[in-house]
């Protein structure tokens, strides 16, 4: 259907982007959880525990330390066992941790899910206020500026960032936000300085728009999907960053939990969690698709 | 050259070049003891200090350099080569390559590496030597970071798939695997150079990252990773700034890598 010049998706299309978002989610679920399985079987080291070097433990305990983890050796095994019991809800047993997967994501989630939403409200705000203000103000030595002290946080890797914050005891989701600030900051920046330079916007400040209402009807509306894009993009930057900020600042969240499975071998967590990142990259990047279309497709 | 990026080259060939010459240049061995002298601060015999197993600082300074610079090239020329291979192909061949080879890449990309290359770099066996360990975690960062790189190259050889040359070489019966290396991928050297720059920062921090946590290059060898988790014990780092070096001059390779490249190439 077209209306003043848009094609406006009916609720049949939408149905069928929405369906065929759900698809690829499902398809990239199952495909990232056999995935982490896989390369986690076939490590060199798979199997090993540290337990086995006790020279306390006798020859009978070594073995059934073996034998306990019988189970994942053969990955297809493991990967339907696991499947089977995710619909039933039982998400296995953590190994090193001694405890249910669902017991440690039920405590572990929250805090990581909303160190991750203000880290990105955070980064976002600050990013795209200082590359608007940036593209509207024109004045090279504030560029620099903005460009320097983003390129010095682009520069630090999130884990001597997170030893910065201990030094000035500063919380989790600010150490999150100041590495997502930068990639906002310098793709939105050019982005909006793009938008400036084109020549309808040009003639639009010739004949004396005020700089509002060159911005909300000009510029953003340019803008918008690709910063919608950049939104979906950012989170998986975010869930990326956790891992190093949460270890150093021993924020009990997911990423130091992936940390401390990772040092205990744990297979169980280890799967888990990377569906559960997987999960929400692609539901992210599906629903900024979703946006963008919306966006296209709307009636003028 | 804008006088800044020669700036920056000039900074990146330095550093380069002293690490590669780290044999010359350090005092002393890499893991060379100095039990009498841990922990010593800045002397004319330790310009940097030594660490708390005695060894001296600057010259595993040099010496994680040459690793954190050599390797993080090698990890890009994987990444890359895989860009090249995955993304030329299906948007070369188009049709259900291209949506075959694409998908894949969307996978790849929705999967998140850092657990990935966390989980892979902990399974390694107890005794894994450091030299394996360099090896295996810079192939793996090359492994995992190619899907951004290919999507890019697909859609500049689905710009040449139906380009006049493209369709002349093929009239004259060349084959879709001479075309491809031949005619399609050498125009394409600009966008797979910027991609080859691109990653060498990442995965300079990638290492970084992976090295604080405990999980990259393994002792003794030293790598900009683990010489940053001196930092770990940051209140140390307030009274002896020499602690900083290498923080310093990692921010001071990854901002002349950032500079090097165009801005319009930048992600």
């Amino acid at each position: 259907m077209w209306v003043h010049g848009y094609k406006r998706l009916n609720r049949h299309m939408w149905l069928h982007r929405i369906i065929r978002h759900m698809l690829i989610v499902s398809a990239t679920v199952l495909f990232g959880g056999f995935f982490g399985a896989t390369l986690v079987r076939v490590a060199p080291g798979f199997g090993v525990d540290e337990q086995q070097l006790d020279t306390r433990l006798s020859n009978e305990s070594v073995q059934a330390i073996r034998h306990s983890r019988d189970s994942e050796r053969d990955i297809f095994g493991f990967y339907t066992q696991y499947l089977g019991g995710l619909f039933r809800g039982n998400l296995g047993f953590s190994h090193s941790l001694g405890r249910p997967v669902t017991q440690l994501l039920a405590e572990r989630v929250p805090v990581t899910f909303y160190s991750v939403i203000k880290g990105l409200v955070g980064g976002w705000l600050v990013g795209l206020v200082l590359a608007l203000s940036a593209a509207m103000l024109r004045s090279k030595t504030y560029d620099f500026a903005c460009t320097l002290a983003s390129g010095f946080f682009l520069c630090l890797p999130s884990a001597v960032l997170a030893i910065l914050f201990l030094l000035i005891q500063g919380p989790v989701p600010l150490g999150i936000g100041l590495t997502v600030f930068p990639k906002i900051f310098r793709y939105a920046r050019n982005l909006l300085v793009q938008a400036y330079a084109l020549p309808h916007v040009l003639t639009a400040q010739s004949k004396g728009l005020s700089g509002g209402r060159i911005l909300f009807w000009h510029v953003l509306p340019l803008a918008t999907p690709q910063l919608v894009a950049l939104a979906g993009a950012s989170v998986t930057v975010a869930l990326g960053a956790a891992i190093p900020i949460e270890v150093v600042c021993d924020s009990p969240g997911i990423g130091q939990l992936a940390w401390l499975a990772a040092l205990g071998r744990d297979l169980p967590v280890l799967v888990v969690l990377t569906i559960l990142v997987t999960v929400i990259t692609v539901l992210a990047n599906a629903t900024a698709d979703l946006a963008i279309s919306a966006l296209r497709h709307r009636p003028s | 050259m804008k006088p800044r990026r020669q700036f920056a080259v000039g900074i990146l060939i330095l550093v380069f070049l002293a690490s590669l010459m780290a044999n010359q240049l350090a005092p002393v061995s890499y893991s060379h003891q100095f039990r009498e002298s841990a922990n010593a601060p800045p002397s004319h015999e330790f310009p940097l200090g030594t660490d708390d197993l005695g060894r001296d600082r600057l010259s595993r300074l040099l010496y994680g350099s040459r690793i954190s610079l050599l390797l993080a090239p090698v990890a890009a020329l994987i990444a890359t080569a895989l860009a090249a291979l995955v993304g030329g192909t299906a948007g070369y061949l188009g049709g259900w390559w291209e949506r075959v080879g694409m998908g894949f890449s969307d996978l790849f990309m929705s999967l998140p590496w850092l657990f990935l290359l966390l989980t892979f770099r902990a399974m390694l066996p107890l005794n894994v030597s450091p030299l394996a360990s360099v090896i295996i975690t810079f192939t793996l960062l090359g492994l995992l970071g190619w899907a951004a790189a290919a999507r890019v190259v697909c859609a500049g050889a689905r710009a040449l798939r139906n380009s006049e040359f493209v369709l002349q070489a093929r009239t004259h019966g060349c084959g879709d695997f001479r075309l491809l290396i031949w005619h399609v991928l050498p125009p394409l050297k600009p966008v797979l150079y910027a991609q080859f720059w691109i990653s060498i920062p990442v995965f300079i921090l990638s290492e970084a990252n992976l090295g604080v946590l405990g999980l990259g290059v393994a002792e003794p060898l030293p790598s900009w990773g683990n010489l940053l988790r001196d930092l770990e014990n940051y209140r140390a780092a307030l009274t002896s700034p020499w602690l900083l070096a290498p923080l310093f001059l990692l921010v001071l390779v990854v901002a002349c890598f950032q500079t090097v490249l165009p801005e319009e190439d930048l992600p």
